[in-house]
């Protein structure tokens, strides 16, 4: 499925410091049943986001009105657990473009980079950084460049780089999938196919 | 050049190296259910292709399929239409389709050992992180997302990053009640969720080499709670008498010919790991978790630990024992237990049930817990009766469900309420995971079953014959 394509990010961040944060949380299982990818934004951290009845929990960030942007920075080990899509369906849908944490679970982090969220991983020591900063000024805004590699605090000048693959990057700042990739290759893998030991 | 059996079982699916970029790794299988093929089917329609090889893939009907009735028709209609779309996605590009009252229906990682679909040194994915089961055969099988569906279905490749290599050694003789979902538990403890991530694990030793099937099923199962991508134990004898003439193994000629495959596949003595760990089995003791994730586990004596003696922050921490209702210094055993539930991908073979009925012989339910036992197939099911265990079961006041993932992620009407209390053979303790505001304890079936007699956390040593 094609998305778009990702450049110069300006925005504030939200921020969710809380570690291992699982993708049962992100989308609960029992909004997993639709067959078309629509509507996940409204289901992203239902359960910390919603009472039983409905009605928002004021003490969730996504609820504070102070908190905004295209940003979400969570905590240690995020993404963890299951190999849902939905999760990172969800997190595109209500708006992020980028997620930004320590420490990325392997599932969700490739599932984030085949539609259009950029994981970014950072020290533990630049993520407090970003946190502090943010909850000392909600207005705090951040600047991930893919381009260049770096995620900068505007306001400080401070700055990190993060890895990514050449491929990936490519793939992102271009908006092309894996599957146009292997369809251009479709002759070489039936040829592969024929010489396999199974 | 020194291999281990990952590299090996890798190296020989690697269509095309991408410089500065994943590797295009071949499928030989690929599993399908109804939650998490959808959304692929429609990618394929938008962009008008097929499916390359409909005979690779294979699709069962699971995670929201009703545990009971299973003869009439699905009262959801959300889970209807999920379970109608798979069969029609199926049909229309002719991949075989087990849906819901087909013999051959049940949990994707259970129908797919059974029969003979799961195959050493293949490689294996499915819309689910627990593919990792099927390491236990010596595949490398992971769990991929719904893009990466799409592009099996299409290509029968994904592109991958090789991961780094570990090696986790358990060696030493189990002690009594201890099971390989104890093994595998405690060794999630040891590491934490993410202590295996960006790996591959292999298992080695004699603990791994002395499970059956079944348990070396539950123990790869469970990789990915520790992060790791998937594990794999090398096939041997116990492997190849698993696996040879199942309905979908090799017959013949090819059997010949996948024999002497599956025969290299092991690690060179001097292969190299990124990183070795190595265990004493004689330690583990019974496991139980405490907190909301699967590294949140101990030895069911002890008690629960301080936030200065577990890894990660306090407040992650506090939270998560606020969640469940406990407190640090807290002993587990005597927690009050609403419900008990056996089954899912990690643990709903018949072992499992040979464990709980083994524990719950000549004993019976107790009142204030309700109980949902649930094989993992229809072969499962009828292994219970066959061996006489269901008359047991019934005798002790158990009843029997039917196939399906069922209350390990609750999609179907198989939810723990709010606040209550469940000890789960299953693979995750997050929060809400059985069910909105449920709180779970992650267990072999020998505590479950202790739990399902007692109605409280109980040492399942003290129920054995052999040491009262």
């Amino acid at each position: 499925m094609a998305y778009d394509k990702f450049n110069i990010l300006r925005s504030t961040a939200v921020p969710l410091p809380i570690e291992n944060i699982d993708t049962d949380q992100l989308i609960p299982a029992r909004f997993l049943k639709a067959t078309e990818r629509v509507g996940f934004g409204d289901n992203l951290f239902r359960d910390w986001r919603y009472n039983p009845d409905n009605s928002p929990k004021k003490d969730f960030v996504l609820n504070n009105p102070i908190y905004s942007g295209k940003i979400l920075v969570g905590g240690k080990n995020f993404g963890s657990g299951s190999s849902r899509e939905h999760a990172a369906w969800a997190v595109y849908d209500y708006g992020f473009r980028c997620v930004i944490s320590s420490f990325f679970a392997d599932i969700f982090k490739n599932n984030c980079l085949n539609i259009g969220v950029l994981p970014v991983q950072v020290s533990p020591e630049f993520a407090e950084k970003i946190f502090t900063a943010i909850h000392a000024d909600p207005k705090t805004e951040l600047e991930v460049n893919l381009p260049e590699q770096t995620v900068t605090l505007l306001a400080t000048g401070e700055k990190e780089t993060f890895e990514i693959s050449t491929y990936k990057k490519d793939n992102m700042m271009n908006g092309f999938d894996d599957i146009d990739y292997l369809q251009s290759i479709k002759p070489e893998i039936e040829e592969f196919a024929l010489h396999l030991p199974l | 050049m020194s291999k281990t059996l990952f590299d090996k079982v890798w190296d020989t699916h690697v269509v095309r190296k991408i410089e500065g970029g994943p590797d295009v790794l071949f499928i030989d299988r690929h599993l399908i259910h109804e939650v998490t093929s959808p959304v692929a089917f429609l990618g394929l329609k938008s962009r008008g292709i097929k499916v390359l090889y409909p005979e690779r893939t294979f699709a069962t009907a699971d995670h929201n399929t009703p545990t009971i009735n299973q003869h009439l028709p699905v009262a959801d209609p959300l889970s209807a239409n999920q379970l109608k779309a798979l069969e029609s996605n199926s049909n229309e590009y002719g991949i075989s389709h087990w849906g819901l009252g087909h013999q051959k229906n049940g949990i994707v990682h259970v129908v797919g050992p059974e029969y003979g679909i799961t195959q050493p040194g293949a490689t294996i994915v499915c819309g689910d992180s627990h593919t990792s089961t099927h390491g236990a055969f010596g595949a490398i099988a992971f769990g991929i997302g719904t893009s990466e569906v799409e592009m099996v279905l299409s290509t029968q490749c994904i592109m991958q990053p090789k991961p780094k290599k570990m090696r986790i050694n358990v060696n030493g003789k189990l002690g009594v009640g201890v099971t390989p979902k104890d093994v595998a538990l405690f060794i999630i403890s040891q590491l934490t969720t993410s202590g295996a991530t960006g790996y591959f694990v292999e298992y080695a030793g004699d603990v791994f080499e002395n499970m059956s099937m079944e348990g070396r099923m539950t123990v790869c199962n469970l990789s990915i709670e520790m992060g790791a991508r998937g594990g794999m134990i090398a096939p041997d004898e116990t492997t190849i008498n698993y696996v040879k003439g199942r309905e979908f193994s090799p017959k013949g000629e090819a059997w010949d010919k996948a024999l002497a495959y599956y025969k290299t596949l092991k690690t060179d003595p001097d292969a190299v790991f990124d990183k070795e760990l190595t265990f004493d089995g004689a330690t583990i003791e019974p496991m139980i978790t405490y907190g909301t994730n699967p590294g949140m586990g101990m030895g069911i004596s002890h008690d629960i630990p301080d936030a200065a003696h577990v890894e990660g922050g306090a407040a992650t921490y506090a939270k998560s024992l606020d969640y469940m209702g406990f407190h640090e210094g807290d002993s587990m055993i005597g927690k009050k237990v609403d419900f008990v539930f056996v089954g899912s991908c990690t643990n709903g073979r018949i072992e499992d049930f040979r464990a709980f009925t083994s524990i719950v012989k000549g004993r019976h339910k107790a009142d204030d817990v309700t109980v949902w036992l649930v094989p993992g197939s229809h072969i499962v099911e009828s292994q219970i009766k066959d061996e006489g265990l269901l008359d047991i079961l019934t005798e002790a006041g158990f009843t029997l469900r039917q196939p399906g993932c069922s209350a390990c992620l609750a999609m179907n009407d198989d939810k723990i309420p709010a606040g209550k209390y469940a000890v789960s053979t299953s693979n995750r303790n997050f929060e809400g995971r059985q069910g909105p505001g449920s709180r779970t304890m992650l267990a072999s079936p020998l505590v479950a079953a202790a739990a399902a007699v007692t109605g409280v956390v109980t040492d399942p040593r003290t129920l054995i014959e052999e040491l009262v």
